[in-house]
């Protein structure tokens, strides 16, 4: 933890933990949302990474780290989590095509 | 070995720090959660992926009450965390070991809830392989992922229990005290995405 951010007082932490507490809120209201699957996987998607990403920079200190060390965990983590999404186009082949589908 | 290798070898001992500039343990940790971000996701991408191909998914859920009330719960001892390591840093060691039992006692507050939910779950007939509404794959898939993680909260709870004790003791520092903190908000931060996806995408409307 670096100095600067020893400086700060429990107040962001708060303001912080507030809007995770909003944003948890605005994915139970999306959830009674009268809006079809996808639409609302997208929007709880959305703003599951705006809280993820508030969580890993100020309650995980990422902000406060050294530039190199965030671009290191974001651009490893998004990849990988990118390269997982191969298989979506089977998985709607098996809606359309997979013998238990009808 | 020439007396150049011997040289470059030496220099290069002298010249190496801790990878970032950060302390090795912090690291550590956070390779082990971008390893373990790795599991989660590949679980509930696999998750996403059958959910999606099959037709008779089932959604059980009429509540979301207690999801509501276990995700507060896992918020707010995120914030106990932040406060204990703010009490260590600070050098205020009673307040420090206090917030990390508090934070403690929360995560077994979210595990009590949870293994109630389970048992309710259990009690309507719904096991790893089949379930009264549709697909058997949905116990699989739920018993698995929520499992995972009430495996990590687990042990959460028992390593903010050594840790604080320890750190009370004067064995570990508040250095140690941030590393679990890293580890705790993680185990928050995987449940911000399980809420979603497995509980309030199969709500019964």
């Amino acid at each position: 933890m670096t100095t600067a951010q020893e400086h700060n007082g429990i107040g962001k932490d708060l303001i912080v933990y507030v809007c995770l507490l909003a944003l948890a809120g605005v994915q139970f209201v999306i959830a009674y949302q009268n809006i079809d699957a996808s639409q609302m996987l997208t929007r709880m998607l959305v703003v599951a990474c705006v809280e993820a990403g508030l969580a890993a920079l100020f309650f995980m200190h990422l902000w406060t780290e050294k530039r190199g060390f965030l671009l290191f965990v974001a651009v490893f983590t998004i990849a990988v989590l990118l390269g997982l999404q191969y298989g979506w186009t089977d998985s709607y082949r098996m809606v359309t095509g997979a013998p238990f589908s009808h | 070995m020439s007396q150049a290798d011997l040289t470059i070898g030496h220099s290069t001992t002298q010249t190496l720090g801790p990878a970032f500039s950060i302390p090795t343990k912090k690291f550590a940790m956070w390779l082990f959660i971008i390893a373990d971000t790795m599991t989660f996701a590949a679980c509930l991408v696999v998750y996403g992926f059958l959910r999606n191909g099959t037709p008779n998914w089932p959604r059980p859920f009429h509540s979301i009450t207690n999801v509501a009330i276990m995700t507060f719960i896992l918020l707010t001892s995120s914030l106990t965390m932040l406060i204990g390591l703010r009490s260590a840093r600070a050098g205020d060691k009673g307040a420090a070991f206090r917030w990390t039992m508090i934070t403690a006692a929360l995560g077994i507050v979210f595990a009590f809830l949870h293994i109630r939910e389970w048992l309710e779950l259990i009690d309507h007939g719904m096991t790893l392989l089949k379930n009264p509404w549709g697909t058997g794959l949905f116990g699989a898939s739920f018993f698995s992922i929520t499992g995972l993680h009430l495996t990590h909260v687990t042990c959460g709870i028992i390593a903010l229990l050594v840790v604080g004790v320890r750190y009370k003791g004067g064995r570990y520092n508040a250095d140690d005290i941030e590393v679990l903190g890293l580890y705790w908000h993680f185990v928050d931060l995987v449940w911000m995405f399980v809420v979603p996806l497995v509980y309030l995408l199969n709500l019964a409307h």
